[in-house]
Protein backbone atom coordinates (compact mmCIF):
# COMPACT_ATOMS: atom_id res chain seq x y z
CA UNK A 1 0.00 0.00 0.00
CA UNK A 2 1.18 3.61 -0.79
CA UNK A 3 0.19 6.81 0.75
CA UNK A 4 -0.03 10.34 -1.10
CA UNK A 5 -0.24 13.77 0.35
CA UNK A 6 -1.80 16.64 -1.19
CA UNK A 7 -1.74 19.80 0.48
CA UNK A 8 -4.03 22.34 -0.43
CA UNK A 9 -3.18 26.25 0.39
CA UNK A 10 -5.20 29.44 -0.95
CA UNK A 11 -3.77 31.00 -4.09
CA UNK A 12 -1.19 34.31 -2.85
CA UNK A 13 -3.33 36.78 -4.44
CA UNK A 14 -6.64 36.09 -1.65
CA UNK A 15 -7.08 37.00 1.48
CA UNK A 16 -7.05 34.20 4.12
CA UNK A 17 -9.47 35.58 6.67
CA UNK A 18 -8.81 32.53 8.91
CA UNK A 19 -5.39 32.87 8.34
CA UNK A 20 -5.48 36.47 9.86
CA UNK A 21 -7.47 35.58 12.73
CA UNK A 22 -4.70 33.51 13.82
CA UNK A 23 -2.30 35.97 13.34
CA UNK A 24 -4.01 38.12 15.47
CA UNK A 25 -3.81 35.56 17.94
CA UNK A 26 -0.40 35.02 17.84
CA UNK A 27 0.28 38.65 18.35
CA UNK A 28 -1.62 38.44 21.29
CA UNK A 29 0.23 35.66 22.73
CA UNK A 30 3.42 37.69 22.13
CA UNK A 31 4.86 36.17 19.12
CA UNK A 32 5.75 39.91 17.73
CA UNK A 33 7.73 38.70 14.77
CA UNK A 34 4.82 36.95 13.35
CA UNK A 35 3.92 39.33 9.28
CA UNK A 36 1.41 36.39 8.11
CA UNK A 37 -0.41 33.06 8.42
CA UNK A 38 -2.44 31.21 5.74
CA UNK A 39 -3.60 27.96 6.80
CA UNK A 40 -4.43 25.29 4.42
CA UNK A 41 -5.48 21.77 4.21
CA UNK A 42 -3.82 18.25 3.84
CA UNK A 43 -5.51 15.58 2.55
CA UNK A 44 -4.20 12.13 2.93
CA UNK A 45 -4.48 9.03 0.69
CA UNK A 46 -3.87 5.80 0.52
CA UNK A 47 -4.35 3.65 -2.04
CA UNK A 48 -2.56 0.39 -3.99
CA UNK A 49 0.44 1.81 -5.31
CA UNK A 50 1.21 5.60 -5.90
CA UNK A 51 0.06 7.04 -9.11
CA UNK A 52 1.04 10.88 -9.40
CA UNK A 53 -1.34 11.45 -12.42
CA UNK A 54 -4.32 9.67 -10.56
CA UNK A 55 -3.94 11.79 -7.64
CA UNK A 56 -3.82 14.85 -9.92
CA UNK A 57 -7.08 14.08 -11.30
CA UNK A 58 -8.52 13.76 -8.01
CA UNK A 59 -7.31 16.93 -6.92
CA UNK A 60 -8.76 18.70 -10.68
CA UNK A 61 -12.38 16.55 -10.52
CA UNK A 62 -12.62 17.12 -6.73
CA UNK A 63 -9.76 18.05 -4.35
CA UNK A 64 -9.07 21.67 -4.90
CA UNK A 65 -11.00 24.49 -6.52
CA UNK A 66 -8.68 26.13 -9.19
CA UNK A 67 -10.75 29.53 -8.83
CA UNK A 68 -9.35 30.10 -4.85
CA UNK A 69 -6.49 26.81 -4.20
CA UNK A 70 -3.20 25.77 -5.99
CA UNK A 71 -2.02 21.81 -4.58
CA UNK A 72 0.48 20.30 -4.61
CA UNK A 73 1.31 16.36 -4.52
CA UNK A 74 3.79 14.06 -3.01
CA UNK A 75 4.45 10.56 -1.86
CA UNK A 76 5.11 9.35 1.59
CA UNK A 77 7.67 7.33 1.96
CA UNK B 1 -43.73 25.20 -15.32
CA UNK B 2 -42.07 22.88 -13.21
CA UNK B 3 -39.53 23.09 -10.66
CA UNK B 4 -37.20 20.56 -9.26
CA UNK B 5 -35.90 21.11 -5.96
CA UNK B 6 -33.08 19.30 -4.65
CA UNK B 7 -32.19 17.63 -1.78
CA UNK B 8 -28.82 17.36 0.04
CA UNK B 9 -27.80 15.94 3.20
CA UNK B 10 -27.32 18.62 5.08
CA UNK B 11 -29.55 21.16 3.82
CA UNK B 12 -31.46 22.97 5.28
CA UNK B 13 -34.02 25.34 3.13
CA UNK B 14 -35.39 22.81 0.82
CA UNK B 15 -39.04 22.81 2.58
CA UNK B 16 -38.83 26.63 2.22
CA UNK B 17 -37.94 26.78 -1.15
CA UNK B 18 -40.79 24.04 -1.83
CA UNK B 19 -43.31 26.00 0.10
CA UNK B 20 -42.70 29.37 -1.41
CA UNK B 21 -43.17 28.17 -5.14
CA UNK B 22 -45.96 26.13 -3.99
CA UNK B 23 -47.95 27.61 -1.69
CA UNK B 24 -46.88 31.33 -2.47
CA UNK B 25 -46.76 31.54 -5.88
CA UNK B 26 -48.70 28.20 -7.42
CA UNK B 27 -45.57 26.97 -9.15
CA UNK B 28 -45.64 22.97 -9.18
CA UNK B 29 -42.38 21.73 -7.61
CA UNK B 30 -41.27 18.44 -6.34
CA UNK B 31 -38.16 17.36 -4.14
CA UNK B 32 -35.46 15.59 -6.14
CA UNK B 33 -32.88 13.50 -4.28
CA UNK B 34 -29.11 14.60 -5.07
CA UNK B 35 -28.55 10.60 -5.98
CA UNK B 36 -31.22 10.64 -8.76
CA UNK B 37 -29.38 11.15 -12.08
CA UNK B 38 -33.17 12.65 -14.02
CA UNK B 39 -34.97 15.58 -14.39
CA UNK B 40 -36.96 14.62 -17.46
CA UNK B 41 -40.39 16.61 -16.71
CA UNK B 42 -38.56 19.44 -15.00
CA UNK B 43 -38.39 22.78 -16.62
CA UNK B 44 -35.99 25.02 -13.74
CA UNK B 45 -34.37 23.80 -10.56
CA UNK B 46 -33.99 25.14 -6.99
CA UNK B 47 -30.69 24.56 -5.69
CA UNK B 48 -31.32 25.47 -2.03
CA UNK B 49 -29.19 26.35 0.84
CA UNK B 50 -27.79 24.56 4.09
CA UNK B 51 -24.65 22.77 4.91
CA UNK B 52 -24.94 19.82 2.15
CA UNK B 53 -22.46 16.95 3.12
CA UNK B 54 -21.71 19.31 6.23
CA UNK B 55 -19.76 21.79 4.09
CA UNK B 56 -16.82 19.21 4.12
CA UNK B 57 -13.38 19.87 1.94
CA UNK B 58 -15.23 23.25 0.54
CA UNK B 59 -18.85 24.50 0.80
CA UNK B 60 -20.62 22.84 -1.80
CA UNK B 61 -17.69 20.61 -3.09
CA UNK B 62 -19.08 17.34 -2.43
CA UNK B 63 -22.77 18.36 -3.58
CA UNK B 64 -21.55 19.70 -7.06
CA UNK B 65 -20.79 16.61 -7.83
CA UNK B 66 -23.84 14.51 -7.21
CA UNK B 67 -25.14 12.27 -9.54
CA UNK B 68 -27.91 15.15 -10.08
CA UNK B 69 -26.04 17.73 -11.28
CA UNK B 70 -25.31 16.70 -14.51
CA UNK B 71 -28.69 17.09 -15.23
CA UNK B 72 -29.16 20.57 -13.37
CA UNK B 73 -25.93 21.63 -15.69
CA UNK B 74 -27.83 19.66 -19.04
CA UNK B 75 -31.36 21.68 -18.12
CA UNK B 76 -28.62 25.49 -17.16
CA UNK B 77 -27.21 24.86 -20.84
CA UNK B 78 -30.50 24.28 -22.34
CA UNK B 79 -31.56 28.08 -21.16
CA UNK B 80 -33.64 26.57 -18.39
CA UNK B 81 -34.01 28.62 -15.22
CA UNK B 82 -32.00 27.73 -12.30
CA UNK B 83 -31.28 29.63 -9.48
CA UNK B 84 -28.89 28.56 -6.18
CA UNK B 85 -29.67 30.91 -2.75
CA UNK B 86 -26.79 30.40 -0.23
CA UNK B 87 -25.20 26.99 -0.12
CA UNK B 88 -27.20 26.70 -3.61
CA UNK B 89 -24.95 29.52 -4.64
CA UNK B 90 -21.61 27.68 -3.03
CA UNK B 91 -22.82 24.61 -5.12
CA UNK B 92 -23.33 26.57 -8.42
CA UNK B 93 -19.79 27.85 -8.39
CA UNK B 94 -18.46 24.66 -7.29
CA UNK B 95 -20.09 23.10 -10.49
CA UNK B 96 -18.38 25.59 -13.03
CA UNK B 97 -22.11 26.97 -13.78
CA UNK B 98 -21.23 30.19 -12.18
CA UNK B 99 -17.82 32.44 -11.70
CA UNK B 100 -16.14 33.01 -8.46
CA UNK B 101 -16.25 31.03 -5.11
CA UNK B 102 -17.32 31.58 -1.92
CA UNK B 103 -14.93 31.79 1.57
CA UNK B 104 -15.27 32.65 4.92
CA UNK B 105 -16.78 35.85 5.80
CA UNK B 106 -13.78 38.58 6.36
CA UNK B 107 -15.03 39.14 10.12
CA UNK B 108 -14.86 34.84 10.46
CA UNK B 109 -18.83 35.28 11.92
CA UNK B 110 -21.44 33.84 11.16
CA UNK B 111 -24.04 36.78 10.19
CA UNK B 112 -27.59 35.98 10.12
CA UNK B 113 -29.63 39.56 9.44
CA UNK B 114 -31.25 41.47 6.66
CA UNK B 115 -29.60 42.86 3.93
CA UNK B 116 -30.82 44.94 1.02
CA UNK B 117 -29.72 44.59 -2.62
CA UNK B 118 -29.31 46.50 -5.14
CA UNK B 119 -29.86 44.80 -8.82
CA UNK B 120 -26.90 45.51 -10.74
CA UNK B 121 -28.64 44.36 -14.28
CA UNK B 122 -32.21 44.08 -15.53
CA UNK B 123 -30.82 41.61 -17.72
CA UNK B 124 -32.32 38.02 -18.09
CA UNK B 125 -35.52 36.35 -16.54
CA UNK B 126 -34.52 36.84 -13.01
CA UNK B 127 -33.51 40.42 -12.75
CA UNK B 128 -36.40 40.95 -15.75
CA UNK B 129 -38.75 39.70 -13.03
CA UNK B 130 -37.22 42.23 -10.28
CA UNK B 131 -36.70 45.49 -12.76
CA UNK B 132 -34.16 47.51 -10.67
CA UNK B 133 -36.40 47.54 -7.72
CA UNK B 134 -34.11 47.84 -4.26
CA UNK B 135 -34.73 44.21 -2.51
CA UNK B 136 -34.56 43.43 1.38
CA UNK B 137 -34.12 39.47 2.22
CA UNK B 138 -32.69 37.70 5.08
CA UNK B 139 -28.94 36.19 5.19
CA UNK B 140 -27.41 33.57 7.16
CA UNK B 141 -23.85 32.72 6.64
CA UNK B 142 -20.24 31.71 7.64
CA UNK B 143 -19.26 31.66 3.83
CA UNK B 144 -20.48 34.00 2.15
CA UNK B 145 -17.58 36.15 0.87
CA UNK B 146 -17.74 36.19 -2.50
CA UNK B 147 -14.29 36.30 -4.38
CA UNK B 148 -13.14 35.87 -7.92
CA UNK B 149 -9.25 36.81 -9.69
CA UNK B 150 -9.11 40.73 -10.90
CA UNK B 151 -9.51 39.75 -14.78
CA UNK B 152 -12.69 37.56 -14.21
CA UNK B 153 -14.11 40.21 -11.94
CA UNK B 154 -13.09 42.67 -14.77
CA UNK B 155 -14.76 39.91 -17.05
CA UNK B 156 -18.18 39.60 -15.44
CA UNK B 157 -18.69 43.05 -14.60
CA UNK B 158 -18.20 44.09 -18.18
CA UNK B 159 -20.38 40.89 -19.25
CA UNK B 160 -23.22 42.39 -17.01
CA UNK B 161 -23.15 39.08 -15.06
CA UNK B 162 -23.36 41.19 -11.64
CA UNK B 163 -27.05 40.47 -10.34
CA UNK B 164 -27.30 41.87 -6.91
CA UNK B 165 -24.83 44.14 -4.48
CA UNK B 166 -25.37 44.27 -1.15
CA UNK B 167 -26.62 48.15 -0.56
CA UNK B 168 -28.15 50.56 1.94
CA UNK B 169 -32.05 50.66 2.18
CA UNK B 170 -32.12 53.31 -0.72
CA UNK B 171 -30.33 51.36 -3.17
CA UNK B 172 -26.83 52.82 -2.50
CA UNK B 173 -24.16 50.48 -2.75
CA UNK B 174 -21.42 51.35 -0.97
CA UNK B 175 -18.41 49.52 1.52
CA UNK B 176 -20.25 50.18 4.56
CA UNK B 177 -23.22 47.96 3.22
CA UNK B 178 -20.92 44.87 2.70
CA UNK B 179 -21.53 42.27 5.42
CA UNK B 180 -18.82 39.63 4.32
CA UNK B 181 -16.03 41.48 2.39
CA UNK B 182 -17.39 40.34 -0.87
CA UNK B 183 -15.46 41.58 -3.48
CA UNK B 184 -17.12 44.57 -5.61
CA UNK B 185 -20.08 44.16 -2.96
CA UNK B 186 -21.34 41.26 -4.85
CA UNK B 187 -24.04 39.17 -3.43
CA UNK B 188 -25.14 37.40 -6.23
CA UNK B 189 -24.25 36.48 -10.18
CA UNK B 190 -25.62 35.20 -13.32
CA UNK B 191 -24.17 33.37 -16.13
CA UNK B 192 -23.28 34.84 -19.39
CA UNK B 193 -27.20 33.53 -20.33
CA UNK B 194 -28.72 34.89 -17.66
CA UNK B 195 -30.72 31.88 -17.04
CA UNK B 196 -28.57 30.73 -14.06
CA UNK B 197 -28.63 32.72 -10.89
CA UNK B 198 -26.95 32.16 -7.45
CA UNK B 199 -27.29 34.60 -4.62
CA UNK B 200 -26.32 33.93 -0.94
CA UNK B 201 -29.40 35.92 0.56
CA UNK B 202 -32.41 33.76 0.66
CA UNK B 203 -35.78 35.33 -1.40
CA UNK B 204 -37.76 31.82 -0.13
CA UNK B 205 -37.89 32.94 3.20
CA UNK B 206 -38.96 36.94 2.13
CA UNK B 207 -42.36 35.67 0.72
CA UNK B 208 -44.83 36.79 2.74
CA UNK B 209 -45.61 40.51 3.81
CA UNK B 210 -47.49 39.46 6.74
CA UNK B 211 -43.83 37.43 7.94
CA UNK B 212 -42.33 41.17 7.41
CA UNK B 213 -40.96 40.25 3.86
CA UNK B 214 -42.46 39.90 0.17
CA UNK B 215 -39.80 40.71 -2.04
CA UNK B 216 -39.01 37.18 -2.68
CA UNK B 217 -41.49 36.37 -4.74
CA UNK B 218 -40.48 39.52 -7.00
CA UNK B 219 -37.36 37.91 -7.59
CA UNK B 220 -38.69 33.64 -7.78
CA UNK B 221 -41.60 34.68 -10.56
CA UNK B 222 -38.40 34.78 -12.21
CA UNK B 223 -39.54 31.08 -13.09
CA UNK B 224 -41.84 32.11 -14.80
CA UNK B 225 -40.26 34.87 -16.84
CA UNK B 226 -39.40 34.23 -20.61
Amino acid sequence: MARAQVLVTLKPSLLDSAGRTVADSLHRLGHAGVQEVRIGRLIEIEMDTFDEAAVRAMCEQLLANPVIERYEIREVV
Amino acid sequence: MRVAVIRFPGANCDQDALHALRDDLEIAAEYVWHGDSNLAGFDGVFVPGGFSFGDYLRCGAIASRSPIMAEVIRLAKLGRPVIGACNGFQILCESGLLPGALMRNLAQKFICHDVHLQPGTTRGRWLQSVNGVTVRFPIAHGEGRYVIDGDDLKAIQDGDQIAFRYADAHGNVHESANPNGSADNIAGVINPDGNVLGLMPHPERAMRPSFGYGDGALLLRGFLHG
